[in-house]
């Protein structure tokens, strides 16, 4: 049966994807600071306590550490928790539980058990919250074996793709751009799941490949239809998961156009489009370039609270044209 | 303590608690598993020296009445999270040592297929969540198993066994606080053996005692002497009653001292040869409670001996089962990072 499709806000989607946990699946619920009555600092759980009580949507102390690791003993004794961080910067203050424990857990107990835990991070730049406040660090969890990191772009993968967290057995990691929040799409109504692991080409091209991450695959969209007036034909690659990353997808990509820049919100050093290049520089698409890859990544510094400063410090469409316009005509 | 002769008084009065409580077979067994883990520490220790152990161990002999007298009162279905210090509590949960063994040996046979070691000895078949390589990691874990129980409706109680080092770690803190705003099933069992690592408590702690930490999270704190077993047994017993009544949290602080080093590389520079032997002529928890036994007719000195026997052909056994087994395959070193999906 065809599911009816609406428009709905990142933040609804996410929203109605944690309802329908909630509803069909009496295992699942939700912990985090200020998600009851508060509706969560960017109002994703909205009334959610309404509906299904405060004992599922449970407000948790200011107590990062201590909140993970509950939800992590949780999991692993046997419920789905899903934990929001008010921001992903506070990944920092549970880094223990989340590096040593929940990623862990299963190995170390030789398989004895799973830790099915869902943590959700408000993440990125762009609300003029300054340094503590703006970061990208899936890079930092996306270099721990034992984690799924995905970084959904639209309202319709972030639903699939959160439901498709809380039906996997081990610990998954959503990075949720709070620029996305308010930007609106097609998302079916019900139950269906987007999958953890896969890419999505958002558009098809032949002249350059970029792979972006998150809100960076909007800028790079909007690039690519300035480029094709100018005759350059982009094919855009949603990367949507950091760990597992779907190689496949992005190695055939740059099969197909020779030419690859990798543009992610993340600081640029040691980042995911890091990780991007160095994969494709190992792999049997190496063969095929026509140009040194380029990345496009966060600048070496903390997040600054001046506005135009803050721009900067993050690529920006112009930023997109100038290094694609570039690398289409490059050559090694 | 037990000054009464049994004989002479009505049946149970004035008798320690667990004299009270628990059949003379289940004390005797009690017994068994206290030998069981020091013998075991030492099986471990030995096959360390011998090389056929490799990386480091935490030993716990000395705090055997604490690990036992905590799980006495505790089920099969009762669930525990534990410490880098963890073997005894293993055990006194259920695990068997052949197992345990297997598991220090890096075999595919032992608890955790080779891949956790010592310091992430688990058995989660008897409700033991495993032993931790981080201080502290294990609370706020237990809070998260004990949030399931009362979610769940079932009957189930968590303990969450720490050391004296981990109650000034943040997550001991946090952990405590959520668990008694939500009233959740779960003991919190410091065993302070008086120093973590080389920091004594006076060094490190700004409270003369753990259990005064309780005050702040408003539970009830409880001091025992670790190495009575009828003292450590009585808390948790009055503890699991509180949990399972629903009534909320308890931290018991068992007062103990460990005999061997922190790890196998301690030096002991930071304590007298002196202290460790007044703990070990004069507290020794085995000893203490084979006298008890003894002077309550429960046991002679015959059947202490054939205790003693019976355990160390269960170790011997165990060490043999750890030798013959299979190593892991390094084909297989990437099984378990996650669940595999059939």
């Amino acid at each position: 049966m065809d599911q009816a499709v609406r428009e709905l806000s990142y933040a609804q989607a996410i929203q109605e994807a944690m309802a329908i946990a909630l509803e069909t699946d009496e295992r699942v619920f939700l912990m985090g600071e200020d998600i009851g009555v508060y509706g969560g600092a960017f109002q994703v759980t909205g009334d959610l306590v309404e509906r299904f009580g405060a004992d599922r949507v449970i407000d948790t102390p200011i107590s990062e550490l201590g909140g993970a690791g509950v939800a992590v003993g949780a999991a692993v004794t046997g419920l789905r928790p899903i934990f929001e961080f008010q921001f992903s910067d506070f990944a920092t203050l549970a880094m223990e539980q989340i590096v040593n424990q929940a990623a862990k857990m299963r190995y170390m107990l030789g398989g004895a058990v799973s830790v099915p835990v869902v943590m959700r991070f408000p993440a990125g730049s762009g609300t003029g919250a300054a340094a503590q406040h703006s970061q990208s660090l899936e890079a930092w969890l996306g270099h721990v074996p034992g984690l799924k990191v995905i970084q959904p772009a639209t309202p319709h993968d972030v639903k699939g793709m959160l439901l498709a967290a809380v039906a996997d057995p081990d610990p998954v990691m959503i990075f949720e751009h709070k620029l996305l929040y308010k930007t609106k799409g097609p998302v079916p109504e019900g139950y269906y799941t987007v999958p953890i692991g896969k890419a999505e080409i958002r558009r098809e091209g032949r002249d350059l490949t970029i792979v972006a991450t998150s809100i960076m695959v909007h800028k790079a969209l909007e690039a690519a239809k300035t480029l094709e007036a100018e005759g350059i034909d982009v094919e855009v690659v949603d990367l949507r998961t950091v760990r597992p990353m779907d190689k496949e997808t992005v190695i055939e990509s740059v099969k197909k156009t020779s030419r690859l820049l990798c543009v992610y919100e993340g600081v640029k050093t040691l980042g995911v489009g890091a990780e991007v290049s160095a994969m494709i520089a190992e792999s049997e698409a190496f063969d095929f370039l026509d140009a040194p890859i380029v990345r496009l990544g966060g600048a070496e510094t903390p997040i600054p609270y001046n506005p135009e400063l803050e721009k900067a410090t993050v690529p920006q469409v112009p930023d997109i044209l100038a290094a694609a316009r570039s690398l289409a005509t490059g050559s090694r | 303590m037990a000054q009464a002769k049994t004989k002479d008084l009505p049946a149970g009065a004035n008798l320690p608690f667990i004299y009270r409580e628990y059949s003379a077979e289940r004390l005797k067994q009690a017994l068994h598993k206290m030998y069981l883990i020091r013998q075991f520490e030492e099986g471990a220790e030995e096959s360390y020296m011998r090389g056929l152990i490799h990386g480091t161990m935490h030993l716990s002999i000395g705090q055997e009445a604490s690990a036992m007298g905590i799980c006495m009162p505790l089920t099969n279905d009762d669930q525990i999270t534990s410490t880098h210090r963890g073997h005894g509590h293993c055990i006194a949960k259920g695990a068997e040592v052949s197992k345990m063994f297997a598991e220090f040996f890096g075999k595919t046979t032992g608890y955790c297929r080779g891949r956790g070691g010592s310091m992430h000895i688990a058995d989660v078949s008897t409700g033991n969540l495993g032993a931790n390589g981080i201080v502290g990691g294990g609370i706020p874990i237990a809070v998260g198993a004990a949030l399931t129980a009362k979610r769940l409706k079932s009957d189930r109680v968590v303990i969450s066994f720490f050391g004296d080092g981990a109650n000034n770690e943040g997550a001991f803190h946090e952990a405590l606080n959520m668990a008694s705003l939500w009233k959740l099933p779960v003991i919190f069992v410091c065993e302070n053996n008086g120093y973590g690592m080389s920091t004594s408590m006076a060094r490190s702690t700004a409270v003369p005692n753990v259990a005064d930490r309780a005050a702040a999270y408003a539970m009830p704190g409880v001091i025992v002497d670790g190495n009575v077993l009828s003292e450590v047994a009585e808390a948790s017993h009055e503890a699991v009653r509180r949990a399972r009544a629903g009534e909320g949290p308890t931290l018991i602080e068992s007062k103990t001292y460990r005999y061997r080093g922190h790890s196998k590389s301690d030096r002991n520079r930071y304590r007298t040869k002196e202290e460790i032997d007044d703990w070990m002529t004069n507290r020794d928890p085995i000893v203490r409670y084979e006298n008890e036994l003894m002077e309550f007719g429960i046991i002679d000195q015959a059947g202490i001996e054939a205790i003693r026997e019976a355990v160390a052909k269960e170790i011997a056994d165990g060490i043999e089962f750890a030798k013959a087994s299979p190593s892991p395959e390094i084909r297989n070193l990437e099984r378990y990072v996650y669940t595999e999906t059939v």
